[in-house]
């Protein structure tokens, strides 16, 4: 179609069109736009107008008039609401400028709580719990960061790219940085293993507890969970003070001073010999202390050489053990939570029934 | 891996319980997953001979029989099954049994006039399968009396284990066999000596075109087959572990597979084209149509076996259907290959094939046996199928398994805390496979069997690059020396049995340690106590949430977008916690509960480095104050809000006083009603204020909701210093109110500091206590009141005093705010 094809009746669209462009841009304020609406698309609207005298056009031109006066009222009504959107939010902004109060007036007196005290997360009161009972065994809290590089989660933990570990680990990834490699979302909390012996002589002694995260989601398995990790590198320790230490904290823990506590071997790509740690208990009832069954609880073993060499230390001189377990898991037995979702729903009627007191923090003295 | 205990005990002569087995398992690790005994429940039943078969008095379709169950009584037993007859043998339980599939517990009784004694059961009673058709049919030689399940072999239990990713041998029964032998339990059966003799040349040859694809082959061929379904002790226990029969020549490579942990795999030679088959790499364009129905696009990445015709397998993986056998094989030809574990897993992984096989070859597999695994073969599939073997071909070169391993006895009290007699130990790897080599009273040096990939295995260390030369060097040859003793010490202690490590409490250097946190470490805690105390319910939330949320409080870089969320929702590193207990005080509100406060703990993710990852202590309330009849209720404001923040910085030991508030909050709050709390020009504390009517709407949140972030790494460490003398003056303090006009954009801050400054020594405190905005003053005008505390010194104050401090402060106040005193 050319220009010259183009009707007499054409021309007064592309006239009205141009006009309410230029209305919408002159409406400053909401009422002035819904003027232009109703001026435009109201009931005795130019437009409106034009499409009540679709009538009178003769039939062959009428489909295309027809066509092109809808077309054209899309337009103007996406072109209001366009309008509208910006107008609001002027308006917004306007009225917060206007709602302006004096931020450096003092803050309130108290707060503005009701009868309730607020409470501690059982995941936070658990890390306490085990910054209180491994610092009577001289351990101290090292931290490290939950974005992680590959080498610090995985190769110097002696998990090689191809290893059959890693396909265990269900690993999150965030995009590839500067040098090519993709950071991770640590799996577990060793990497701060690695970050504590690369920066601090021996001997060492830390807990580590921290978020930890991976790619799985069900009832049993949260994609972001916790994990304590623990190191000691000294001369002259062995797997027998590996073994008093889990004890010691496994009976401190869980309140049982005769908790049994099994060692059965394991592999860890990180330690050697390695050991998973299982308590007693009664499988039916949940009790821990009771009944004739065992229940997995944490791995452990003495640092591989291997690590230590990746960390710059000679083996020859230095040896240590670690161990990891997940802080849901424990927690729960403890307390006997069965459902591991509302950990991290924020539900304010779980965090009340299961959190802890803020004024009772975890004594030695009271038992934690 | 899974195992029945029939298979076990061809490997392992032992008269050990099957408890004993499990748990020693567990102990050695090879941790016992389940086991499932299908006899444990059926031990009861016994196979009855049916005597007599009468029509049931009183109902038609029952049937009175007389059923002898050899144990030299003749039981009345009423039965519905059609196929009920006399001289039928089937499966008797008698009364105090419990069926399986009912799970009802069997008792004597009448039916319908008619006493029945015992139940004779049908497939699905017993919980073998799902028909109910009629009861179980036996043959006709079925021993009369006996035990059903050892009759029908059901009485072998199946042991599953769950094999480490290290212990490539423990795939295999004879490998679980050999650890048990070590560990005491029972004797480990010799493989037999195979007796094959080559009858022709092979028609098949090996070519080896690309070390990568495989380093050793080796085959044979054996003709005038007769292939067919493979005897029942072989499906019995392939079937037992989830494999399904195919036929002899397919059946027998996985009893290498799971017996020896030997994968092979057989071609069918008439279908194989050419006379050779070569180890290369695929080309791009290639494609296998494997055993498994798949069609598979190959790479050049994949190593392949390919005849004249293409692709026939994929090395190590999985064999091609073109090429396999079938039950019209009369001529086949076996391979027995080492592939590099590497290269299978990436392939295997590229392909997304889990194969027994590729499971094998990943972790390594014996590096000396497939010579005596290929005999062992060709005589196995000889006995069932008959015909004869040809010669061997192979091509490449055995891989350099021979390794030693030297184990100072010290070590194993020293490393292991076990003090283990030398002979003991010894006799452990002995056991194991390893073979003495030097001894003397200190140490002993022992040769590391083929099998065990995992000891004195060589491997490049992945050191830190930052590490010195000389401290990277020396702590490399450090790990050479000792990785291979602390392997041998694993390999005994495991054995052994950790349980007889004597557990030692870790030696602690001072009775009283030192603190475990240090005090910057301690402000996590203290600000969740302080929060938490007032009135806010700790949290956990992830760090991660949908990209649109994320994106509405702050920057959402691509670098912390993670590559593979696990739902779309949460995708994106947090900006800050508060967009978490935004989205939590919402799900409270759905429920019900539109009054939250809610606190974190937790990082704000600004960047992927160590340093992008801030500590904040962040809240938000929303909703009202609880209704009290002492105090009205009211929304929560930007001062509760406020509050919070300034509780956590004081209780951080921060000198909240000095600090200043400006308005330019990050946009997620009103920007009108939010503050940024500073110390010094440049470092930001704190935030707090409402969140912007925008947020909520985005979120749905009715409001109104207030919000605050303390970033607790900007907090300066507190100086540990003594609290000195305390101030308390003889003399008592003076106090005067002063009411201010001043402009409504001037910040109260302002006024309270001019007062502050008018004259320091005098000047104790001022505080603000009353503003008042509205129509008894001029437009645009606030009153401010403060009261000001004087606290002399040295003397009781004269009024001139006073009043000369409190011109000073309107002077003051005055230059600083143009506010002027009251009339």
């Amino acid at each position: 179609m050319t220009d010259a094809t183009i009707s007499p009746a054409a021309d007064d669209l592309a006239a009205l069109a141009a006009e309410a462009a230029a209305q919408l841009a002159a409406a400053t304020d909401l009422r002035a736009l819904d003027a232009v609406r109703v001026g435009v698309l109201g009931r005795s609207g130019s437009l409106t107008g034009l499409l009540k005298g679709l009538g009178a056009v003769a039939p062959e031109q009428r489909r295309e008039r027809g066509a092109a006066l809808n077309r054209l009222k899309a337009e103007l009504e996406a072109g209001i609401e366009a309008r509208r959107a910006v107008l609001e939010d002027a308006a917004l902004d306007a009225r917060l400028a206007a709602e302006r109060i004096d931020v450096t007036l003092p803050a309130r007196p108290h707060p503005p709580a009701g009868p309730d005290a607020g409470t501690i997360h059982p995941i936070s009161r658990t890390i306490e719990e085990l910054t209180a009972l491994f610092g009577a065994m001289g351990f101290a809290v090292a931290e490290g960061p939950d974005i992680d590089t590959d080498w610090h989660n995985f190769g110097a933990l002696n998990i090689p790219e191809h290893h059959p570990a890693r396909q265990d680990h269900d690993t999150f990834y965030l995009p590839p940085g500067p040098d090519g490699r993709r950071p991770v979302l640590r799996t577990h909390t060793s990497p701060v293993q690695i970050r504590t012996m690369v920066t601090q002589e021996p001997p060492i002694r830390v807990i580590v507890p921290g978020r930890t995260w991976r790619a799985d989601h069900d009832a049993t398995h949260s994609p972001m969970f916790h994990q304590v990790e623990g190191l000691v590198i000294d001369r002259a320790i062995t797997l027998g003070h590996l073994k008093g230490c889990l004890i010691d904290f496994l009976r401190a823990f869980f309140g049982i001073a005769d908790l049994p506590v099994r060692f059965r071997a394991s592999y860890f790509p990180f330690t050697e010999p390695s050991m998973e740690v299982d308590i007693g208990w009664n499988r039916r009832t949940g009790e821990l202390g009771q009944g004739s069954d065992w229940l997995e609880i944490l791995g452990s073993g003495m640092v591989h050489p291997r690590v230590l060499a990746n960390c710059g230390i000679d083996p020859r001189a230095w040896q240590g053990f670690a161990f990891g377990m997940g802080i849901e898991r424990i927690t729960m037995l403890k307390h006997g939570i069965t459902d591991l979702r509302p950990f991290y729903e924020s539900d304010a009627r779980w965090l009340r029934h299961h959190g802890a007191d803020p004024l009772a923090p975890p004594s030695l003295a009271e038992g934690v | 891996m899974k195992f029945p205990l029939s298979w076990l005990r061809a490997h392992l002569d032992t008269d050990a319980s099957l408890e004993a087995i499990t748990t020693t398992l567990s102990s050695i690790g090879l941790e016992v997953e389940g086991v499932e005994d299908r006899a444990a429940a059926l031990a009861a039943f016994r196979i009855a001979h049916v005597v007599e078969a009468m029509q049931h008095p009183n109902a038609d379709r029952l049937r009175a029989l007389k059923v002898d169950a050899g144990d030299g009584r003749i039981y009345s037993v009423v039965c519905g099954a059609p196929n009920a007859r006399a001289g039928m043998k089937g499966v008797l339980a008698l009364p105090g049994a419990s069926i399986p599939g009912t799970g009802v517990t069997l008792k004597a009784g009448e039916i319908r006039g008619v006493r029945s004694e015992a139940m004779l059961l049908s497939a699905r009673e017993m919980g073998l399968g799902d028909d109910h058709t009629g009861i179980v049919d036996l043959p006709e030689d079925a021993p009369l009396g006996e035990s059903y399940v050892t009759w029908a072999g059901l009485d072998d239990p199946v042991i599953e284990i769950s094999v480490t990713p290290n212990r490539g041998d423990a795939l295999a029964v004879h490998g679980v066999a050999r650890d048990l032998a070590a560990a005491g339990l029972g004797r480990l059966k010799p493989l037999p000596a195979p007796r094959v003799t080559p009858a022709y040349a092979s028609p098949l040859r090996w070519e080896i075109a690309d070390p990568r694809a495989c380093t050793w082959v080796l085959g044979r061929a054996i003709r005038g087959l007769r292939n067919g379904p493979s005897p029942r002790w072989l499906q019995d226990w392939l079937v037992a572990i989830g494999q399904r029969p195919i036929n002899a020549l397919v059946d027998v490579t996985n009893l290498f597979t799971f017996g020896l942990g030997r994968p092979l795999h057989v071609f069918d030679v008439a279908k194989v084209k050419g006379t050779t088959l070569t180890m290369r790499m695929a080309r791009e364009g290639e494609t296998l149509a494997a055993l498994n129905g798949k069609d598979y696009a190959l790479t050049a990445e994949d190593g392949i076996i390919a005849d004249a015709a293409g692709p026939e397998a994929l090395g190590g993986i999985i064999g091609g259907a073109p090429t396999g056998c079938d039950e019209g094989t009369a001529e086949c030809f076996i391979e027995c290959a080492i592939f590099d574990p590497v290269r299978i897993a990436l392939s295997g992984r590229r392909h997304d094939i889990r194969t027994d096989a590729r499971q094998r070859f990943e972790r390594g597999v014996d590096g000396d046996l497939p010579p005596l695994a290929l005999d062992l073969a060709t005589q196995t599939m000889i006995e069932l199928c008959g015909g004869e073997a040809s010669a061997v071909v192979a091509a490449g070169t055995q891989p350099a398994w021979r390794r030693s391993a030297t184990l100072r006895f010290e070590r194993l009290a020293g490393l292991g805390g076990a003090a283990v007699p030398p002979d003991e130990a010894v006799a452990i790897l002995e056991r194991l496979g390893f073979g003495v080599e030097a001894r003397d009273a200190d140490r002993v040096t022992v040769g590391v069997p083929p099998w065990r990939n995992d000891v004195a295995a060589s491997g490049a260390l992945d050191q830190d690059p930052t590490l010195p030369p000389e401290r990277a060097r020396a702590a490399a040859e450090g790990c050479a020396e000792i990785e291979p003793e602390c392997d041998l010490v694993e390999e005994v202690l495991r054995i052994r049995g950790l349980d007889r490590v004597p557990p030692v409490s870790l030696p602690v250097a001072s009775p009283v340690p030192a603190p475990a946190l240090t005090p910057k470490q301690a402000r996590a805690g203290l600000a969740r106590r302080v929060l938490a105390a007032r009135g806010m319910l700790d949290c956990v939330s992830f760090g991660f949430l949908e990209g649109r949320v994320a994106a509405l409080f702050g920057d959402t870089p691509k670098a912390l977008r993670l590559d593979n969320p696990i739902a779309a929702d949460l995708d994106q590193m947090r900006p800050t916690p508060v967009a978490s207990l935004l989205l939590a005080a919402g799900r409270n509100a759905a429920r019900g509960w539109p009054d939250a406060a809610l606190s974190e703990l937790g990082a704000a993710y600004r960047d992927p480095s160590p340093q992008g990852q801030v500590a904040v202590a962040a809240g938000v309330r929303t909703g009202q104050t609880p209704r009290h009849w002492a105090e009205p209720s009211r929304p929560m404001d930007a001062f509760d809000a406020k509050g919070d923040a300034m509780a956590v910085l004081a209780a951080l030991g921060v000198p909240v006083a000095a600090l200043q508030v400006m308005a330019d909050a990050p946009g997620f709050y009103h920007p009108g009603r939010s503050g940024v709390v500073r110390q010094g020009p440049k470092t930001v504390l704190a935030t707090f204020g409402e969140v912007h009517p925008r947020i909520l709407a985005a979120l749905d949140l009715a409001g109104p909701a207030v919000a605050f972030e303390v970033f607790l790494d900007a907090v300066p460490e507190p100086k540990r210093r003594r609290r000195g003398m305390p101030d308390l003056p003889a003399f008592q303090p003076v106090r005067r109110d002063f009411a201010f006009l001043v402009d409504a954009g001037v910040a109260a801050d302002a006024l309270l500091r001019a007062a502050r400054g008018a004259d320091k020594a005098l000047i104790a405190d001022v505080a603000l206590f009353d503003r008042y905005a509205g129509e008894r003053l001029p437009e645009g005008k606030v009153s401010l009141a403060l009261q000001v505390t004087l606290q002399p010194r040295e003397a009781t104050l004269t009024d001139a005093q006073i009043d000369g401090v409190a011109e000073r402060i309107v002077a003051a106040v005055a230059k600083a705010t143009g506010a002027v005193l009251r009339a």
